[in-house]
């Protein structure tokens, strides 16, 4: 969504003596994403209000519930983390393509199939290497797999002209259907009767918690994952140039460009990501490969990130926020009597309200240091 | 407890220390609320949503049954994914709603979600849906409990023998595991006690709810040459409307779907998990000990049929309940000495009842079902 390319510092320009305008512009355009956001966020729960009321409840009860339920408590804190650790990964998987102009949908495909070939590389070689080791290999095998499985859309897109969104989505219901075939079938622990899975990893091999919390390591990952994606995207020439591509495809090309290069670099960076959501899946959460990767974590992903506006540094709190939500839904069903879907119709009315925050930007002046001198001189200048 | 402890070797407490733990303190916690006139919370976990006409509107029925008894709460939570989502939601339910009883009722929430939370709540007890309990293995605050529903899908058979006249049925399944394959074969088994000749043909759809193959599944059945189908998926309603729609006969399954084709249902294999809840419930309040793993058939109520169809002939009917009423007396052997796998090897040595433990691993497709589970 976000395709204006923006030099903005996320450090405020040095004050000198005096001087305290560009700090103060500085202020006033980093402010306005926020104010947009929390303002979107606001109407949407305005919106979800007249819902819970037509419904004959009362929507103060269910806010109530919701704080309750996602941030209320110590634990229901790490409850709303442990939701978000897997969000984080998959958002970035819709967020970097989205920096390059490209709607990729698929990360449920790059989570399942990064799942089994982390299990996959772990049956071999399980018991025979320390777990660090074990760990470092499963991660590659499911970066490398689910890498490979997005960039396949950046591909396709740059060198067949295949619409990556689609090729994105109906890739992921191969990878579905690859997953069961080989937990089925070759990788299947003949130990899993009625639920077939691989062989499970043993307690020594999970990746634990963070210490001092019951949140697993996943989400840790997540947050680096995060900020280095920022990095990439904001302070380096790659980034810089994907930036620039995505702004306008043919003045990157007519640049220079390598456009080709930068697609199929960012779409295999975003896979890899999703594949290490699989990865965690398996090691913290599942310990065996199973049909249970596909939870739908890829598809909550293209939520938050829409919701960040594709700023990986926003994925972190979006995904928190959205893991609370998750994390509220039981405690909405149970005390209130309320269907599953009511959490999922919270979310699309948030979603709808971001999407259309975006014809805001732009319009308030006090937001826009460049509309800030005398009206004659402005109108001058115009 | 304290001197329990102290005398019993480290190593054995190790392993054993949390479900020590829970059969200890378990009848304390029962006590004290039941002293109180207290409630008793008990948490129950969905996998799907609680109107499916199928696997959770079952489990929700029984939920529903334990509503009306005095001092209990019931908790209830759908769609919840096999993840850690799940363990979330069981410890909102302990921490938040104070529930001691946790029904997790899918399949897949039982390693390592229940175990973990098991693990990690020692005085709550945790009873999954799905026979995967072993002694020894698994912590005592946790427990399994399932029924023989393949002796409903035997029945089912019966009323599909009678009813078919192109002497082909069909059966649209999830999953090649053997609760599925077990039903498969009953139900063929049961048709066949009507008529030797007659086949099923097997279709796979490969997942436990996926309603646009369930329908392609069903037509291509009938196009075929069926004109009975059943099914074992989480929903059955896809199915049994489809079914009905292109003028098939249906049995149904989990719960009662007569509502979605009161012409053409001819009955269906029903859990009846309220009095498997209610039986549970009324220990727990009593301070009783839970049972570990808990299992049983028509004849011990955990299974039951639907109400006979109007298709079903006064023929069909007799041998139904003659059949029926066999099964309620214990130790009807559907599957027989001497039975073929339908590649020709034969597979049953010995007559196996309901309760015969080679039936939790079948892995074969018996002569007259058309299909293969790879």
């Amino acid at each position: 969504m976000t395709l204006e390319i923006n030099s903005q510092s996320l450090v405020p320009p040095p004050v000198r003596a005096g001087d305290f305008r560009p700090a103060i512009e500085w202020a006033a355009r980093r402010a306005e994403p926020l104010a947009i956001a929390l303002f979107a966020v606001l109407v949407g729960l305005a919106i979800f209000s007249v819902f819970i009321a037509v419904l004959g409840k009362s929507p103060l009860q269910l806010f109530q519930l919701m704080y309750a339920g996602g941030f209320g408590s110590w634990f229901s804190i790490q409850n709303a983390l442990s939701r978000a650790a897997p969000l984080l990964l998959t958002a970035l998987c819709v967020a970097l393509p989205a920096r390059l102009g490209l709607t990729v949908i698929g990360a449920e495909g790059a989570v399942v199939l990064g799942g089994v070939a982390a299990a996959a590389i772990a049956l071999p070689i399980f018991g025979l290497v320390p777990p660090l080791l074990l760990w470092i290999a499963m991660g590659i095998a499911a970066m490398v797999i689910g890498g490979i499985w997005i960039g396949l859309s950046g591909f396709l897109r740059h060198y067949r002209g295949v619409n990556e969104t689609i090729a994105s989505l109906l890739l992921a219901y191969i990878a579905i259907a690859l997953m069961n075939q080989l937990i089925e079938g070759p990788l299947r622990d003949p130990a899993s009767l009625n639920k077939p899975s691989t062989t499970p990893l043993s307690a020594e091999y999970m990746l634990g918690k963070i210490p001092g919390m019951d949140v697993h390591w996943g989400f840790a990952v997540g947050v680096v994952a995060c900020i280095i994606s920022y990095i990439v995207i904001e302070w380096t020439t790659s980034g810089f140039a994907a930036r620039i591509a995505g702004g306008n495809m043919r003045a990157a090309q007519i640049q220079g460009l390598p456009v080709g290069r930068l697609i199929v670099g960012f779409t295999f960076l975003a896979g890899a990501f999703a594949g290490l959501a699989g990865m965690i899946e398996v090691a913290a959460v599942q310990g065996s490969a199973n049909g249970s990767l596909a939870a739908g974590y890829g598809y909550t992903g293209i939520l938050v990130a829409f919701l960040a506006r594709h700023n990986p540094l926003a994925i972190i709190p979006v995904a928190i926020l959205l893991g609370g939500i998750d994390a509220s839904g039981g405690l909405i069903q149970r005390r209130m009597a309320l269907p599953d879907a009511t959490v999922l119709v919270l979310q699309g009315t948030l979603f709808i309200a971001v999407l259309f925050s975006e014809t805001l930007y732009g319009r308030f002046k006090i937001f826009n240091p460049d509309l800030w001198k005398q009206p004659e001189t402005s109108k001058g200048a115009a | 407890m304290t001197k329990l402890m102290s005398v019993t070797r480290r190593t054995f407490l190790k392993t054993s220390v949390a479900g020590a733990a829970g059969a200890a303190l378990a009848p304390n916690a029962f006590f004290s609320t039941a002293m109180a006139q207290a409630a008793l919370t008990v948490g129950f976990i969905y996998v799907g949503p609680k109107d499916d006409y199928g696997y959770n509107q079952a489990h929700a029925e029984g939920a529903a049954a334990l509503k009306s008894m005095a001092g209990v709460t019931v908790v209830e939570e759908e769609n919840v994914p096999e993840t850690v989502d799940v363990q979330k939601t069981m410890e909102s339910m302990i921490n938040l709603d104070g529930a001691t009883l946790v029904f997790p009722t899918s399949f897949g929430y039982f390693d390592p979600h229940m175990l973990a939370m098991a693990e990690k709540y020692p005085d709550v007890q945790f009873r999954h849906c799905g026979g995967l309990w072993q002694e020894g293995k698994n912590p005592m605050n946790t427990g399994s409990y399932f029924g023989y529903i393949g002796q409903g899908q035997y029945l089912n058979g019966i009323t599909a023998g009678y009813a078919s006249k192109s002497k082909k049925i069909g059966f649209v399944a999830a999953k090649p595991i053997p609760q599925v394959v077990q039903n498969i074969n009953s139900f063929l088994l049961g048709a066949r006690s009507v008529d030797p000749t007659i086949t099923c043909q097997v279709i796979f759809t490969g997942e436990w709810s996926l309603a646009v193959k369930e329908a392609e599944a069903t037509n291509a059945l009938i196009d075929q040459g069926a004109d009975v189908i059943t099914c074992h998926v989480d929903s059955p309603k896809v199915v049994v409307e489809t079914a009905a729609g292109r003028g098939a006969f249906v049995c149904g399954y989990h719960a009662n779907q007569s509502p979605l084709a009161p012409e053409k249902y001819l009955t269906g294999a029903e859990w009846a998990w309220g009095n498997v809840y209610t039986d549970f419930v009324t220990k727990a309040q009593a301070g009783e000990k839970l049972g570990n793993f808990v299992r049983g058939g028509l004849k011990d109520g955990f299974v039951k049929m639907s109400p006979l169809g109007p298709a079903v002939s006064a023929e069909a009917r007799t041998k139904f309940e003659a059949t029926q009423a066999d099964m309620m007396k214990g130790g009807f052997s559907v599957f027989r000495n001497g039975l073929k796998d339908n590649k020709g090897a034969v597979v049953v040595t010995a007559d196996l009842a309901e309760d015969a433990i080679e039936l939790e691993s079948m892995g074969y497709l018996v002569e007259g079902v058309i299909g293969s589970t790879s």
